[in-house]
């Protein structure tokens, strides 16, 4: 797959030597390096972001699983400018134990790293007896608006920050209506009937709350909006960008229906949608289904969204 | 006590038995988490035996370390970083031994606890590898206490590891993404104690085989 994505974006993404990491094909440029990555399955995320604005490097495990520890640290390496190198970790196990490991071996070797874990998904209770909130759609804004800050020259604390004020700021809830089915294991994650769907599913299959029988779009943007809103504080006036993220089998006419009720809804309660993304961002291979993430927006989160990104996956100009 | 034959015997069975039980513990793993335990296991021991004889001529520290390092680089997931600092804290221990008393063989397992323990950040009775691990290792300790042989001992400890399996059926998932599940995930043995308890099975299959 890796080797597809080169081919056909050379002007974007340069494959690392010898190991499963995209890097930006253009120079190395003297600034704080965003380096992210996970399991594959969920394309155009995370070499899909490497470019200008957003990421350095992505780093691909097997799919649905974790890179390791090794191809982190190669990623690191490849990228650093001496400005220090920020890793942007979606929450799961496998995924920080793995970039832990390669952020110390990289500090051993004199690199600075600093960590942030990306946690947006509403429909996992994040408490002391979970292993809290999963990090889905919304890692992408982190992407986009921290990345935007690295290239104005911050330093790594500030570029840090910026991702920190992201993930405070930031929600998501997905639903599923097919199951995806991880190639090496050949069946389903999970059984779904025709006439059911799951609702606040994880990006890996994982169940969500609960499970229904299928209901019209605009039910199903009602149930998870409603999940949203109640999870972060809104004021009329308060300004989002929403993004109506295609879970892989999902096509883009039912997306744009899925956001009319987001667009309705949100101005049913003088919310201003500032920005909207709708496509495929963070999939689940082959999973019918999708996600809606808002973003609580500042004047200086908005500077960042609109500021240039060039990437495969995510164009801003 | 056990030799660096046994050390290496005890690896090649653990990677057999991957082998053997990789649809097994997928299948536990897709009904709790993200159903790929068996075939990371199975392609981490893959390579371990590939690349075993280069170190043939090392001693058990820099065996095992080299176990793990494979580990890490090769299994992905949780269950790399876990299983792999495992390994290494267990060779850390042993340091420059070409053999192993019952005490270093129990340094072993206890620093190999330490490494799972810091790296996962997971107690005992949320529904880990710790599950199986901890009884097993606290059983081997009695029955060495006890006056009892390393293979007896052995034989007591897998036995500790399956009830731990076992108790992994009736509590809450609190680490991992079977924590995403609740109280769903009761009824389910947890993939991560099940592999775990075949380490000591594989263990004591060696210690029948030598008569230790």
């Amino acid at each position: 797959m890796l080797e597809g994505i080169v081919l056909a974006h050379p002007e974007y993404v340069a494959r690392l030597e010898g190991f499963d990491v995209l890097i930006r094909a253009d120079k190395k440029i003297n600034k704080v390096a965003l380096v992210s990555g996970g399991g594959s399955g969920h394309e155009p995320a995370h070499g899909g972001f490497v470019g200008t604005g957003m990421l350095d490097a992505a780093v691909a495990g097997s799919v649905f699983t974790s890179p390791t520890p090794d191809q982190v640290l190669e990623a690191i390496k490849a990228v650093d400018t001496g400005q220090g190198v920020l890793l942007v970790i979606k929450n799961y196990t496998g995924d920080i134990m793995n970039f832990e490991m390669a952020a110390e071996l990289a500090e051993a070797e004199g690199i600075e790293v600093a960590t942030v874990v990306t946690n947006d998904d509403v429909a996992v209770e994040d408490s002391l007896y979970t292993t809290g909130r999963r990090g889905v759609a919304g890692t992408v804004f982190v992407h986009k608006i921290a990345g935007a800050r690295a290239e104005t020259g911050a330093s790594l604390d500030e570029v840090k920050a910026i991702a920190q004020k992201v993930i405070a700021n930031v929600r998501t809830m997905g639903v599923a209506l097919k199951p995806c089915t991880v190639p090496a294991v050949g069946k389903p994650g999970f059984e779904l009937s025709e006439d059911e769907m799951e609702l606040g599913i994880g990006i890996h299959g994982e169940p969500g709350i609960e499970r229904k029988p299928l209901q019209t779009a605009d039910e199903i943007v009602d149930y998870l909006m409603k999940r949203i809103l109640n999870d972060i504080e809104f004021q009329v006036g308060d300004e989002v960008a929403a993004m109506i993220n295609g879970a892989g089998a999902t096509p883009p006419m039912e997306l744009y229906i899925l956001n009319r009720r987001v667009s309705q809804i949100l101005a049913g309660k003088g919310i201003r949608v500032f920005k909207t993304f709708v496509g495929n961002y963070m999939t689940s291979i082959d999973m019918a289904g999708a996600s809606i993430t808002l973003l609580k927006l500042d004047d200086e989160l908005k500077e960042l969204l609109l500021a240039q990104a060039d990437t495969v996956g995510f164009k801003m100009c | 006590m056990a030799t660096k034959s046994d050390v290496l015997d005890f690896i090649r069975i653990y990677a057999d038995k991957m082998a053997e039980h990789r649809q097994e513990l997928t299948d536990y793993d897709q009904a709790i988490g993200d159903g790929d335990h068996g075939i990371n296991m199975s392609r981490g021991f893959k390579a371990v035996i590939e690349k075993l004889p280069a170190v043939y001529e090392k001693n058990i520290d820099e065996i095992l370390k080299t176990v793990g390092m494979i580990l890490v680089s090769t299994v992905g997931g949780a269950s790399g970083p876990l299983y792999g600092s495992a390994f290494m804290k267990a060779g850390a221990a042993v340091k420059g031994k070409g053999e192993l008393s019952n005490e270093d063989i129990i340094l072993a397992f206890d620093e190999a606890v330490g490494g799972i323990q810091f790296r996962g950040k997971a107690v005992e009775g949320e529904k880990t590898i710790l599950d199986s691990m901890i009884p097993a290792i606290k059983a081997i300790k009695a029955s060495i206490a006890d006056g009892k042989s390393m293979a007896e001992a052995l034989v007591d400890g897998e036995k500790a590891a399956w009830d731990g399996v076992e108790y992994t059926k009736t509590i809450i998932a609190t680490k991992g993404r079977a924590s995403y599940l609740g109280e769903r995930s009761i009824g389910h043995q947890d993939p991560g104690a099940t592999s775990m308890a075949y380490v000591f099975q594989a263990a004591k299959e060696v210690a029948e085989k030598v008569g230790c």
